[in-house]
């Protein structure tokens, strides 16, 4: 019974995507939606594909990574190696081919990664992987047969819309499944009291690492994108702030809340956008928006009135 | 010049920019200590001190006055960021202060672009003494000024945590907040006190650290606050002497691989360092084994 109802969802789900992509795309080839508007829903599609996977070590596991875009970069080096070596081939399947081995690539990465860090936990962990991050970057920025500090250039414009959005239509399902399986409660059980868990006799180690590598897979598919979309990647690109404009997309959405995630990664993705108009200005308004929402949220009051509005409405609904 | 004493060199080098580290790591793992939050405002607040100190003395402040208030200007302003945005945030989950602080380093860089702009300018050499002459080793006066300096507040800040009444309250609530307070102990002013310290002592090291690379942008403060920082993580987050230790240990393996590996890849050996520290005693050189408790 639950089963028919959760397939009930995901054929919802999934038309809704349909409808939404076909409406997207007429819009997009009779250029009711400009290039420049385009580039903004592949970004966000992007956005989406690493603040999803940067959730499921964050959020629903709750171990606190700064490392994200370490993967990413990983993802996109590979991918993007792939596919200009690969001749030959049409471009459908090049770009399949290396996307995944760009994903498979990171999830390595991500396991060699996790393994000695399964041990550390909390601000620990955070400072480990923000270490790797930083190693990941420096480790590119001295390979000179990926361009070095001066950037790949030449890797072909294969990020369409159509990829982009079928690819975090993909990443969403796949992490609002896996939510819902044993592995999903097995790693919020984790979050909630990791002692408990252990004791009921979870293979603690086992679970992180299946989490962390499931992040860094996807992780890897964004950064395939990234780098197909924008022609030239740069290990600059990658580095800490990166990781912690994907961090804020996940606290912003909530932890451990995928459509929370899709829609803070929306607003930070066309925030600056619009911002784009006062340059100067861009930075400051994003370091007081961060902080101002920070400080919202866990302020008592405003979350009362936050409760109140919804009160408000759940009893107009009614009505 | 002998290879010997090239080493010596290198080594002082190291020292040198070891002991700014270790300034700058002391204000890191204090607030760790007491606030359990990783203070990542604290790189900038080194490049708001330097810009202060070129302010006046471009303004024409005497030296000593300068460096004062570039002290007095950033322990107010550690204390301020303190009052406005982690007080409130006191029982929030880590990941909210950690996001917090991360706002508060944007902000500081991006207004200080906004009224300086990002273009880099010169920082007058304010300690010309003349080099100390060893055998061939000559060490020029800003970097015996530099460690000197820096030794004197490390000892002057480990006396003070342990043999004062201030000091004895730092420790108290760095160890357990809720006895603290029922201690008499006034938690508000205890970590005020230390946001203003570290960020006193960054200020310091912001001036020595631009004494020793003669450059002042928005962005100088980045840099030396993530090798601090890694320095504080190296020695044992919350622990002083740790931070100290730390400090050294990355100024002298930095100025090593510089010298002898590959100064590209100087990150990240830094980098790896760190995670092999971590990786084999996770709780840093000379920090405590954190219990668990069920």
């Amino acid at each position: 019974m639950k089963k028919a109802i959760y397939f009930k969802k995901m054929t919802i789900t999934l038309s809704g995507a349909f409808i939404a992509f076909v409406f997207l795309s007429i819009l997009i080839k009779y250029g009711i939606i400009n290039r420049y508007y385009t580039g903004i829903l592949i970004s966000f599609g992007i956005n989406v594909i690493l603040a999803v996977s940067l959730n499921v070590t964050t959020g629903f596991l709750g171990q606190l990574t700064l490392g994200h875009a370490g993967f990413m970069a990983v993802g996109a080096y590979c991918a993007a190696f792939i596919s200009k070596n690969l001749v030959g081939l049409p471009d459908v399947v090049c770009f399949m081919i290396a996307l995944t081995g760009g994903g498979l690539m990171a999830m390595l990465i991500g396991a060699l990664v996790c393994l000695p860090t399964l041990r550390l936990k909390g601000d620990y962990l955070a400072i480990i992987t923000l270490a790797f991050g930083e190693v990941i970057k420096n480790i590119l920025l001295n390979l000179s047969f990926l361009g070095g500090a001066n950037g790949y250039i030449g890797i072909p414009r294969f990020t369409d819309f159509g990829w982009t959005f079928w690819l975090a239509v993909i990443t969403v399902l796949a992490t609002l499944s896996l939510m819902r399986s044993r592995f999903g409660r097995v790693i919020t059980s984790i979050r909630d009291d990791e002692i408990a868990s252990e004791a009921t006799g979870i293979a603690i180690s086992r679970f992180k690492l299946l989490a962390f590598i499931f992040a860094a897979f996807f992780a890897g598919i964004a950064g395939g994108l990234y780098a197909h979309y924008m022609s030239i990647i740069e290990p600059r690109v990658f580095d800490i702030d990166k990781s912690i404009e994907i961090l804020v997309m996940v606290v912003l959405g909530g932890m451990g809340n995928v459509p929370g995630c899709i829609i803070a990664a929306g607003v930070l993705t066309i925030l600056p956008e619009f911002l784009r108009g006062v340059d100067n200005l861009r930075m400051l308004l994003y370091a007081i928006a961060l902080i101002v929402i920070m400080l919202c949220k866990y302020n008592p009051n405003f979350n009362r009135l936050i409760h109140r509005w919804r009160n408000k409405l759940k009893g107009a609904d009614r009505t | 010049m002998n290879t010997f004493s090239q080493f010596l060199m290198q080594l002082f080098n190291g020292i040198n920019s070891g002991s700014i580290y270790a300034l700058i790591a002391l204000g890191y793992t204090m607030v760790y200590g007491i606030a359990k939050l990783i203070n990542f405002a604290h790189g900038d607040i080194i490049m708001v001190g330097a810009y202060v100190c070129l302010l006046s003395i471009n303004g024409g402040l005497p030296l000593p006055l300068a460096i004062i208030a570039s002290i007095i200007s950033c322990t107010v302003l550690g204390i301020m960021i303190e009052k406005i945005a982690y007080k409130p945030l006191r029982n929030a989950s880590r990941i909210t202060l950690l996001i917090t602080a991360i706002g508060i380093s944007y902000l500081l860089q991006s207004s200080f672009q906004l009224i300086f702009s990002s273009n880099s300018r010169p920082f007058p050499d304010i300690i010309n003494l003349p080099p100390l002459i060893i055998g061939d080793i000559t060490i020029a006066g800003k970097y015996y000024v530099t460690i000197i300096i820096s030794v004197i507040l490390m000892t002057v800040l480990q006396l003070f945590v342990k043999k004062t009444k201030t000091g004895k309250a730092m420790r108290a609530v760095s160890e357990d907040q809720g006895a603290a307070m029922l201690m008499g102990i006034n938690i508000d002013k205890t970590i005020a006190i230390t946001f203003g310290i570290g960020s006193a002592l960054a200020a310091i090291a912001g001036i020595l650290y631009c004494a020793s690379y003669p450059i002042v942008s928005p962005y100088i403060g980045a840099m030396p606050g993530i090798r601090a920082f890694i320095a504080a993580v190296l020695g044992g987050i919350g622990s002083i002497p740790g931070a100290v230790l730390g400090g050294f240990v990355l100024g002298i393996i930095e100025a090593l691989t510089k010298a002898y590996i590959s100064s590209q890849l100087s990150d990240a050996i830094v980098f790896s360092v760190l995670i092999l520290i971590l990786v084999f005693k996770p709780s840093g050189i000379l920090g405590q084994n954190a219990k668990e408790k069920v």
